[in-house]
């Protein structure tokens, strides 16, 4: 014990003095402490209180609000295969089962001499190379059932995953379409520049008249966002940059950080040059955690040509840096004020609104919260003027949109098009043939069916945040809507009741359907519970959790009643299944000892 | 919320309208508190004559208007007799705590229920050695369950028991026809 | 007129308040009730149940937590709201394990006599059935987690009135729930006591008081006398 506890103060410690104690950098410090110990113990938790000056219940919130963290250990390989409904397409279960079978494992079972665990994790952003896994948070993405016995031979060599040969990391970043945004050659401190030259006041005419808004999917627009930070009373402002890429289906914040990273720091200068603010953020999503060596390379780059840290470009009090954040496994953290919270090293549920952020946000100060491609899109205005960029798109959508295209396509993956183009155009770039259906920013929004397709990708028809899933002829619309509830039910935060308890009903619902069980009247039921988590969530997530299942059912309806019992009512349970127990304690099997399938 | 009665009053007032009344996992309580609208039965009698139920000793129910369900599902016996009645009842009501929510019985779901039945007859004294396993003992089930998670349900009368108040209100207002209502101070969960 | 009048509507009466208050807090000061169950005047809105969930001018949010401006236009008793907060108490319901006739709280439980206000006859959907331990290690103080609908006034109290920071929840949708600040994760390891004011906040009957057992008999409770409805329009007018 005195050995253990000696370790821990050990490994504790340095990484304690890295993040200065500071009780906001919680989730920093967890993670720093899961890589070296594997799991955050209950000593671990107590430790950690004690030198933060926290309740221990607060990092015991962290640790348990978080998908990535963990109270329990998880052996040395932490195995978890992406869950999105096109792994699923791709065979992701068949692939689990393999690899379950070829280390002799259960599901989330750490093996007995502790080497390993496997399980199942909510979409990674791999979608157009899956199906795809993460090993100790590093992906694996063309997965074959060869190369999970690859896979399953290094486990087993006990080869650390740093000193795997490089090759399976490998991750494409098929741009299939490129545009403005991904045809135009970067050159370090040319949209800074730009905008200095237009002064703050100046560049934030530039943003309103580009009407650029936000790409996440709400579409605020971007310059009045800046304009309501800018303006608030404060001695602190924060530029935050949503990269808590989780809508499933989507991957082109990855691609964008992965290769246009100037693009994205220089945009969160500009709009702490334009707004007064001095520190940035990247909230990255845990899932991205292998591109931060390499964003931190660049940074130091950045502050190294002047384009970062105090006075930039010469400018007396232009001082601006940023920092990384890693999230840790939460969906719900893209909500912005969600995010916000889990910056400040809580869990991410969100708040009150309002007050919003640009009056109210990190710390309590004025914060702008833009996604990744909205800051890369601000380069663009910088450098050729609002007037220009507004010329593009469709008057209320303007400019080019990144779309993460996957599932039924000869060749998923990104395409840059102006606003405006068409779902069916889309599919014929993308080589997609005899499609059935289209689900459009991810599990929150939209299934569009064939009589749907001539209708065009804008916040005035279909808003998106990128993700675009295309479903073939064989597809079964059930499955896919089965995917979604189960991930709603997985990743509701749990503060309000409709939403919390909303989406396991929904879920528990579907699952009674999958098994064969289910009625018209579960149909009826999910309808029911979509209507008051629309209308009686607290956020975006729990308002749109029923949207796409219901999508489903009105669109797809064959696809459910093939599922469907033909009887009126079936019971909650199953009850054959629940006599099970008694028949196992009292040894009997004969007829009175079960109940059937009624 | 769940279906409408679908007994018509005036065509029923000719022949009297068929009850039957059953405790499943209850305690009989519901039905003392049936039994607690005194006088008033003498006006029911009027208008209904009962099947099944503990006063009239009939084993099976036949065809029903009204099956008042007290108590929740534990065991499979249960299970039958509840599906006899939803077979034979036109409108099904569940009375009591129990059959409303899963009640006093429920309160074991949080047990194993080999562990439960070990203790009772294994590892206490004088009792032998053996979980009992008579074809003719009902098995119980995981978990205990109100009566709507078991069949449909058209009604509920909330209260542990419902008064003799409340189940007359109830019951009146569905012989005559009206969509049951039950309001302060009839509504009590306790 | 010069000013503009500080009321609102609320389903067409006329409503006045205080700038900065909440609907919910204006209406409960004229007596008007509007149903909700996390909400504690003393505390900070909390707006995680939902049941206050109002129309103003045409959108849907929760009443504890909007503020009142002059001209709203606020719906809350439609047939349409009422059957949504019944459905949302149904969910509470089936969510914990609310035994009323086993629970000492019953009568004086806010979450029974909302259930009663909006004539709830029963929780309709199928029970989660939770197992969630009992804490009874304090000595005055036992806590039911089964009972618990996570409104959170036990940690704000502990945390802003009784200085304590005794609760906190934990987890995540259907698993989260109240931890408490000890090592061992038991109360009796505090240094909580009965005289905290975190205490006696519990709406429902998860933290409660032990050996004062049915001193008040059942059918004789707070809400076996008045409903909550009528008690609020009392506590207004005593108010005035």
């Amino acid at each position: 014990m005195t050995h253990l506890t000696l370790s821990l103060v050990e490994i504790a410690t340095p990484i304690l003095d890295r993040h200065h104690n500071d009780p906001t950098r919680l989730l920093q410090i967890l993670h720093d402490i899961q890589d070296e110990l594997d799991y955050i113990s209950p000593e671990t938790m107590e430790y950690l209180a004690n030198k933060l000056e926290i309740p221990i219940t607060r990092v015991q919130s962290v640790v348990e609000f978080y998908s990535f963290f963990h109270a329990k250990p998880n052996g040395k390989f932490r195995i978890l295969f992406s869950d999105n409904i096109t792994d699923r397409m791709l065979g992701n279960k068949d692939l689990f089962d393999h690899m379950l079978n070829r280390l002799h494992l259960e599901p989330d079972t750490v093996s007995e001499d502790g080497l390993v665990s496997v399980g199942m994790t909510s979409c990674t952003g791999m979608c157009d190379q899956g199906p795809a896994l993460l090993i100790n948070n590093m992906p694996i993405t063309h997965l074959t059932p060869r190369r999970i016995d690859e896979i399953c031979d290094l486990v087993k060599s006990g080869l650390p995953v740093s000193n795997w040969p490089s090759h399976y990391f490998k991750v494409d970043n098929n741009i299939r379409r490129a545009d403005e945004l991904l045809a135009t050659a970067y050159n370090m401190g040319d949209a800074i520049k730009a905008a200095v030259a237009k002064g703050a006041q100046g560049m934030l005419d530039e943003m309103k008249r580009s009407n650029l808004r936000g790409r996440g999917g709400a579409g605020f627009t971007t310059g009045v966002k800046w304009e309501l930070c800018r303006n608030s009373q404060s001695d602190e402002r924060f530029i935050v940059c949503n990269a808590d890429e989780g809508e499933p289906g989507t991957f082109k914040d990855r691609v964008l950080l992965q290769s246009f990273a100037g693009h994205v720091f220089e945009g969160m200068t500009i709009a702490g040059f334009t707004t007064g603010a001095k520190q940035g953020f990247v909230y990255l999503r845990a899932e991205y955690k292998y591109l931060v060596k390499s964003l931190q390379i660049f940074l130091e780059n950045m502050r190294a040509a002047g384009f970062l840290g105090q006075n930039i470009l010469g400018i007396d009090g232009f001082d601006f840096d940023i920092e990384i954040h890693l999230g840790a496994g939460a969906y719900v953290c893209g909500e912005e004020t969600a995010l916000i919270e889990s910056l400040e090293g809580k869990a991410g549920r969100p708040r009150i609104r309002p007050p919003f952020p640009v009056t109210c946000g990190y710390k309590n100060k004025p914060t702008v919260v833009n996604n990744v491609e909205t800051l890369c899109k601000v380069t663009e205005i910088a450098r050729r003027g609002g007037a220009w960029y507004e010329g593009r798109g469709t008057r209320q959508s303007t400019g080019t949109k990144l779309l993460s295209v996957s599932g039924d396509c000869a060749r998923p993956g990104i395409y840059e098009f102006p606003f405006g183009v068409r779902i069916s155009d889309v599919l014929e770039e993308c080589g997609a043939k005899d499609v059935i259906a289209v689900q459009i920013s991810g599990a929150a929004g939209v299934c569009l069916a064939p009589h749907e397709f001539h209708r065009r990708i804008a916040f005035e028809d279909v808003p998106t945040a990128g993700s675009f899933m295309i479903f073939g002829k064989d597809r079964d619309m059930f499955e896919v809507a089965l995917n979604f509830a189960e991930f709603f039910a997985h990743e509701s935060c749990g503060f309000c009741s409709p939403c919390r308890i909303g989406t396991s009903l929904v879920k528990d619902m579907m699952q009674k359907i999958a098994v064969g069980r289910g009625t018209k009247y579960e149909i009826n039921e999910i309808q029911r519970l979509r209507d008051q988590m629309k209308n009686f969530a607290h956020c975006g997530l729990g308002q749109t959790a029923g949207n796409a299942i219901c999508d489903c059912i009105t669109k797809f309806r064959p696809a459910f009643d093939k599922h469907l019992s033909s009887r009126d009512f079936l019971p909650a349970f199953d009850l054959e299944l629940s006599l099970a127990r008694s028949r196992e304690v009292t040894h009997r099997d004969d007829a009175d000892a079960h109940l059937g399938a009624k | 919320m769940d279906t409408q009665v679908s007994s018509q009053p005036q065509k029923v007032a000719k022949r009297k309208i068929r009850v039957a009344t059953t405790s499943l996992s209850g305690c009989f309580g519901c039905h003392m508190s049936l039994l607690d609208i005194d006088e008033r039965i003498l006006q029911l009698i009027e208008v209904v004559e009962f099947d099944r139920s503990p006063i009239t000793d009939i084993k099976h129910c036949g065809p029903c208007d009204i099956g008042l369900i007290e108590g929740s599902v534990c065991n499979s016996e249960n299970v039958h007799v509840l599906r006899e009645f939803r077979d034979n009842c036109n409108v099904l009501i569940a009375f009591g705590a129990c059959a409303v929510a899963g009640g006093l019985p429920a309160q074991r779901n949080h047990l194993d229920i080999g562990d439960a039945l070990r203790e009772v007859y294994c590892d206490r004294t004088g009792l032998g050695k053996q979980i009992p396993n008579d074809r003719e003992l009902p098995l119980l089930l995981d978990k205990v369950h109100p009566i709507n998670e078991v069949v449909r349900v058209d009604y509920f009368i909330p209260g542990c028991p419902p008064s003799g108040d409340t189940i007359w209100k109830f019951v009146t207002d569905l012989i005559a026809g009206h969509m049951p209502r039950l309001e302060h101070p009839l509504l009590k969960f306790d | 007129m010069s000013e503009i009048a500080n009321t609102f509507t609320l389903d067409g009466q006329i409503v006045q308040f205080t700038p900065g208050q909440t609907i919910l807090e204006a209406a409960l000061d004229a007596g008007l009730y509007i149903p909700h169950l996390c909400f504690n005047p003393e505390l900070k809105p909390h707006g995680s149940c939902k049941l206050c969930t109002v129309i103003v001018n045409g959108r849907s949010g929760s009443a504890c937590t909007i503020k009142a401006m002059p001209g709203q236009e606020v719906q809350s008793s439609t047939p349409e709201l009422d059957g949504r907060r019944r459905l949302q108490l149904q969910m509470i319901f089936v969510e914990g394990n609310h035994f009323c006739p086993g629970c000492e709280k019953s009568g004086n439980c806010k979450l029974q006599a909302v259930a009663y206000d909006l004539e709830m006859l029963n929780p309709h959907f199928p029970h989660f059935f939770p197992e969630r331990p009992i804490d009874a290690s304090h000595p005055d103080v036992m806590i039911d987690f089964n009972r618990c609908i996570l409104c959170e006034q036990c940690v704000q109290t502990s945390r802003d009135v009784d200085g304590k920071n005794i609760f906190a929840l934990a987890g995540r949708g259907m698993k989260s729930h109240l931890v408490i600040n000890s090592p061992s994760g038991k109360l009796g390891d505090t240094d909580f006591a009965l005289t905290d004011k975190a205490a006696h906040v519990c709406p429902v009957g998860a933290i409660l008081e032990k050996r004062v057992g049915y001193a008040k008999p059942i059918g004789e409770r707070k809400y076996d006398e008045q409903t909550i409805r009528e008690q609020i329009a009392a506590d207004a007018e005593g108010g005035l």
